[in-house]
């Protein structure tokens, strides 16, 4: 069996989120979702299929040409179908906060902010949360700052939103109409009890939950072979860290 | 007569006042740092730093060498290099006002001044706590009849102008048309910009006027008040389409500036260099 190392498997856990998408963007800070984005784009060339992906901080893996605002001009107009968002802590309603900890006016510890989420969280049909640190700290009950609602009133205008949240330990989805995650999978070292543990708000059980799936060995070949490669571009330290390249 | 005003670097920083709004390039579209470097030994205070939508290093330094008293941005963040040190620290203790954002916003404030209306709309947003903390931002109900839903509150941001913007280019004509390529978010700067200095690699002596392709590229003369050749003007940042950026150089950045004491240490190298 081959080994894998674990950032392998969550890009092959997103890449299957991502196979009926036509046009996936991958903003900043996001070198797992763009391997994903890259391996998927591969595999429907393989299939004979077209798929478009723009990596903001490539200048290879790019379709715009409008700066830095067609991105969201692009998101606003229904072109993007994925789009991925972190967080410094998501909640259970899946809000999430990109600002920092503690009281907004007296911050205890400050983060980067939110880039473009208030606007990509709302219009992109399929926003996938990704955030590897899977402890009570990351996902809490309430988040400290809102940087973009998990959900929103019915008159505000809001074809976008989360569908699935992945960490380094297991996939949840989330329902709209309950505002709560559920849990479909967990990573194979994993226990239920444990993941209930280091979740720091409350979540359905799927009565299907599995393991996390392991990618075949032609999914693996072109994640090392041709992947990797194109990853270095734009994440040099991550693709040195993960493949060496 | 020639058609632009070549100026030093200097004559550029003297252009830079103490509380301007300036506006700061993100790490792909060409960051001064040359210029900046200057900025700092001149020793310029209360910068108010208008980021189109983040800043990386520029930032960072310039707030971590006291020069900034206030920061707009949608994010200050050293990329895959972690956290803005100095402004993560400079907000924590309350050194600095930071008035946060989201990307498109600060791109729509930029773009009401370029069409000179008073404020632009904007979706998404609504319910955030980006909203609640900006007091001049508003929201009212979608008043027209025909487009958009009836009855969606819609987001309204103020224009702004900047009271001048410095950014690095590749290349110059020699009429002064600036290359940005596909950059065109400098486009947005600079129409909303009072004054608009640029430092490039080199002028070079062709128009770029003259061929379809590369007039699609530029950034028209009219719009700059003067040009300085700055060689390796974004090190350690990138030049997109020249050079890359130098990771190990920002990297050393980035562990010197966890504390004050390292950021000091590392800035008087840099600026004596």
């Amino acid at each position: 069996m081959i080994e894998l190392k674990r950032e392998e498997l969550l890009i092959s856990e997103l890449a299957d989120l991502l196979v009926n998408d036509k046009h996936i963007a991958v903003g900043a800070a996001s070198p797992i979702p763009g391997a994903a984005a890259l391996l998927v784009k591969e595999e429907a060339k393989l299939q004979n299929n077209r798929l478009r992906v723009t990596i903001l901080h490539s200048n290879k893996y790019n379709n715009f040409t409008d700066g830095a605002r067609e991105l969201f001009d692009c998101a606003a107009q229904g072109r993007i179908d994925t789009f991925f968002l972190g967080g410094v802590q998501i909640d259970g309603e899946a809000n999430i906060n990109l600002v920092g900890t503690g009281s907004y006016a007296k911050i205890q510890k400050r983060f980067p902010g939110s880039f473009g989420s208030a606007l990509m969280y709302f219009v992109v049909p399929q926003i996938i949360l990704f955030r590897e640190e899977h402890s009570p700290r990351t996902l809490v009950d309430k988040v400290d700052f809102i940087s973009a609602p998990g959900f929103s009133d019915e008159n505000i205008y809001r074809p976008g939103g989360p569908k699935f949240l992945l960490t380094n330990r297991a996939l949840f989805k989330f329902n709209k109409q309950k505002k709560r995650f559920c849990l479909l999978k967990i990573h194979n070292n994993e226990s239920l009890e444990n993941i209930i543990k280091l979740t720091g708000f409350k979540f359905d059980v799927d009565d299907k939950i599995t393991n996390m799936s392991i990618p075949n060995k032609t999914r693996i070949d072109i994640l090392r072979n041709k992947i990797a490669y194109m990853v270095s571009e734009f994440y040099p330290e991550f693709a040195d860290k993960i493949w060496g390249v | 007569m020639k058609q632009f005003d070549e100026l030093s670097l200097l004559e550029i920083v003297d252009e830079v006042k103490d509380g301007d709004l300036i506006g700061i390039p993100a790490d792909y579209s060409g960051v001064p740092m040359e210029f900046t470097k200057e900025l700092i030994k001149k020793g310029v205070k209360d910068l108010k730093l208008y980021c189109l939508p983040l800043t990386t290093i520029q930032g960072d330094m310039l707030i971590g060498s006291g020069c900034v008293s206030e920061v707009e941005a949608a994010a200050v963040t050293l990329g895959e290099f972690g956290l803005a040190p100095r402004f993560s620290e400079a907000v924590e203790s309350g050194k600095i006002i930071i008035k946060d954002s989201t990307c498109p916003a600060l791109h729509a404030q930029l773009q009401a001044t370029e069409k000179s209306v008073p404020f632009m709309p904007l979706r998404g947003v609504i319910g955030s706590d980006i909203q609640k903390y900006r007091k001049d931002w508003q929201v009212i109900e979608n008043p027209m009849k025909f487009t958009g839903n009836k009855n969606e509150p819609i987001l309204l941001l103020p224009a702004v102008q900047l009271d001048i913007l410095i950014f690095h280019a590749p290349c110059v004509d020699k009429n002064g048309n600036i290359q940005i390529g596909r950059r065109r978010e400098l486009s947005t700067l600079a129409h909303a910009s009072k004054k608009v200095f640029v430092t490039t690699e080199r002028i070079l002596d062709i128009d770029l006027f003259d061929d379809e392709l590369s007039a699609a590229t530029c950034l028209p003369a009219l719009y700059i008040d003067g040009i300085s050749v700055v060689k390796n003007g974004a090190w350690p940042c990138a030049l997109p389409g020249v050079y890359c950026a130098d990771n190990d150089e920002i990297k050393k950045y980035s562990i010197a500036a966890k504390t004050q004491k390292g950021f000091e240490h590392y800035m008087k190298n840099y600026l004596s260099n």
